[in-house]
């Protein structure tokens, strides 16, 4: 995974609230078995629409999206963090996210990071005011700043270490791994095994 | 200070607590895959030389994409096919034991785990799909991952993970007949909203809970996850054990014995301290359905769609105006004038067999309204076996309904049961997000009883109301079942 510290792009204001993963990426383009080339499917159901705000000339290659509350939720699928990514989003902000989702951005190199409601509005208004300004995202000061405006961003602590040192989450456990192997050896008989099949 | 259930199956799976930030490792003992969210976790263990570390404690099945029709021939769709494929060859080169198409074991996977006796008390399970939040109505600790998050499991058996906060959810009092455990989950989700459960598992108690049947209380535990927790549980009791004992992969003899002794210690303390808590009366609620597109925005179905200028919050009231006019309906249209299209009785929510037999308990006899698709899907594999041996598909064919075989089908029409553009259905499933049942589909979400009498009178309803129908002239039809 590459680091992540600092870097400027262009904005999307996407004003809109529940945001869930099938409208992210709906059902029938989680059928490919790749983990790249999903950014055809971003919205798809949206950006049918002319005036959706990513077919705007000002918003093209924007790669931060500042979305409404709940961002993210309902089903698992990652595959709505790769569709972001592969359209060139390195960034989400929103007041709040769906737990799965935040999750998932985390393992796969995209920002998510929380803002309050109050500072969604702002950026919302910044951004339609000045399209085409970019924005820096700063994860070591949590901070993103468009012109004068500066708000802060809430992201957990470990997944900005993460993210800041691009470090690959299988390869931090199996330091543990002398540590699983001994909880195995003492875990009861009767907890479930699905081989040999019965 | 005594400790709640889901901080007692925390503890006992903790291989390390984090410091100073650092999540908590987490032991996994059961491990759900489908097609849909493993492809490119196998190829991530390909690419760095590494194997399954626990196949015993993995099991896969095909569900999202498999056909509900002629399942003996190829599958028409090449990318279906293809994804299908994939799991089969995974499952081969890493040794994972399958349930493929056509197998008796085959299924949607979170009928699968319990009904094999897999999923237990007091355990974790994991999968990569959201619903796996089922499998707490066991009193296991159960949530969805992402697909970076199964990779990791399937390498390490583990995952790292900061703990969620508690959240008591008590249902106390007496559900009326025609009054299900779908009702009741539908009508917390509309008290505490989509993201009202962020960060929580949900602990579901009080007597209303307690009186519900296994399937009942996986009904509720699935749709955990539209209120936004990852998680939701109910303490094992009775009820739990007498569903788990005999099947193929439960603990038996002296296994069992030590099983039920820690089950038993795993109920939530009398002082334990809950991060949140809500109340729900069951004594009051009616027949519960969604008028908009998200499980949030529902209503008793004696109400009426409710008018967006009302509502307080600015994003709520934006985001009920965009539902009503994709959903084609206007505010203050009685619920039970709406019109369904079309009737979907499936999926992880509501697709064992006592669904099935409550759905069949009202329709027996009946005839569909006209016009109207009735499609009948059951959960698994053995759940359509049983059915039949108990004649209910004769009563579902009788009626008019199509009479499917088993998967996630028209739930989230990855395959190709969906609705047309503009169709409207009432579905048993747990989503009713813009175009989930097919593009420009339209979803109310219901009970399968609520399904069974919208079925007969086209539009929405409940058995309540063919009560009334016939209180003249033909007798009262059953209202067991459902999850109660």
């Amino acid at each position: 995974m590459d680091r992540f510290t600092r870097f400027t792009g262009l904005a999307a204001p996407l004003r809109r609230s529940n945001v869930d993963t099938d409208q992210i990426i709906p059902a029938n383009f989680l059928k490919r078995v790749t983990k790249t080339g999903f950014e055809d499917a971003l919205f798809y159901g949206w950006r049918q629409d002319p005036d959706f705000v990513l077919n705007r000339p000002e918003y093209q290659g924007a790669s931060v999206l500042v979305a409404g509350s709940d961002f993210g939720t309902g089903s698992s699928r990652e595959h709505a963090v790769w569709a972001l990514r592969d359209f060139g989003f390195r960034a989400v902000l929103s007041p709040r996210f769906g737990d799965i989702f935040r999750g998932n951005s985390g393992k796969q190199g995209l920002l998510a990071g929380q803002v309050s409601e109050e500072d969604a509005e702002r950026l919302w208004a910044a951004i339609e005011a000045q399209p085409g300004v970019g924005v820096t995202i700063d994860l070591v000061e949590r901070v993103a700043t468009l012109g004068d405006l500066s708000v802060p961003f809430d992201i957990d602590d470990y997944t900005r270490w993460r993210l800041i040192e691009g470090l690959d989450d299988i390869g931090l456990t199996l330091r543990d791994e002398p540590r699983i192997t001994e909880f195995e050896s003492r875990r009861e008989s009767w907890r479930p095994k699905t081989l040999p099949v019965k | 200070m005594g400790k709640t259930l889901a901080e007692k199956v925390w503890d006992d799976h903790l291989v390390a607590r984090g410091e100073d930030g650092a999540p908590d490792l987490l032991y996994i003992d059961l491990h759900l895959l489908h097609e849909v969210t493993s492809p490119q976790a196998f190829d991530g263990l390909r690419m760095a030389g590494r194997p399954v570390r626990r196949p015993d404690l993995t099991i896969a099945t095909e569900d999202h994409n498999t056909p509900t029709l002629a399942i003996d021939r190829p599958i028409a769709d090449l990318t279906s096919r293809t994804q299908i494929e994939t799991l089969r060859r995974n499952a081969q080169e890493f040794g994972v034991r399958l349930h493929s198409l056509g197998d008796v074991e085959q299924g949607i996977v979170h009928v699968v785990g319990p009904q094999l006796g897999l999923t237990m008390p007091g355990i974790t399970v994991v999968c990569g799909d959201s619903h796996t939040s089922t499998h707490g109505a066991f009193g296991a600790m159960a949530f969805g991952i992402g697909t970076s998050e199964v990779e990791h499991v399937l390498a390490t058996q583990t995952l790292p993970l900061k703990p969620f906060k508690t959240m008591a959810v008590t249902v106390e009092g007496e559900l009326r007949p025609g009054v299900t455990a779908k009702d009741i989950i539908l009508a917390v989700i509309a008290q505490i909203g989509t993201g009202g459960g962020q960060g929580y598992v949900l602990e579901y108690r009080g007597s209303a809970i307690r009186s519900l049947s296994m399937e009942g209380r996986m009904t509720i535990c699935n749709m955990s996850i539209e209120a936004g927790a990852r998680a939701g549980m109910v303490a094992p009791d009775e009820t739990t054990y007498g569903y788990l004992k005999g099947r193929p992969h439960a603990p038996e003899g002296a296994d069992w014995d030590a099983a039920v002794e820690y089950w038993n210690t795993l109920a939530t303390d009398d002082d334990a301290v809950f991060d949140a808590e809500i109340f729900l009366d069951a004594n009051t609620l009616e027949p519960f359905v969604t008028w908009g597109t998200n499980p949030g925005q529902g209503a008793s179905l004696s109400d009426s769609v409710p008018n967006p200028a009302d509502i307080a919050d600015a994003n709520e009231r934006a985001a009920a105006e965009r539902a009503l006019e994709y959903m084609d309906i206007a505010a203050g249209t009685p619920l039970k004038d709406i019109h369904v299209d079309a009737v979907f009785m499936g999926s992880c929510t509501n697709s064992r067999i006592e669904d099935l037999r409550a759905f069949a308990s009202i329709i027996e006899g009946q005839t569909k309204a006209e016009g109207v698709r009735v499609m009948v899907v059951p959960g698994s594999a053995r759940v359509r076996l049983q059915a039949e041996a108990e004649g209910l598909d004769k009563i579902i064919t009788a009626f008019g309904a199509e009479w499917r075989f088993a998967g996630c089908s028209m739930c989230l029409g990855m395959n190709p049961d969906q609705l047309a553009p503009g169709e409207r259905c009432a579905s048993t499933s747990n989503r009713n997000f813009e175009g989930r049942q097919g593009k420009g589909g339209r979803t109310h979400l219901v009970s399968p009883l609520v399904a069974a009498a919208t079925a007969i009178r086209g539009t929405l309803s409940s058995p309540w109301d063919l009560a009334q129908e016939s209180a003249s002239s033909a007798p009262v039809p059953s209202l067991q079942g459902g999850g109660r």
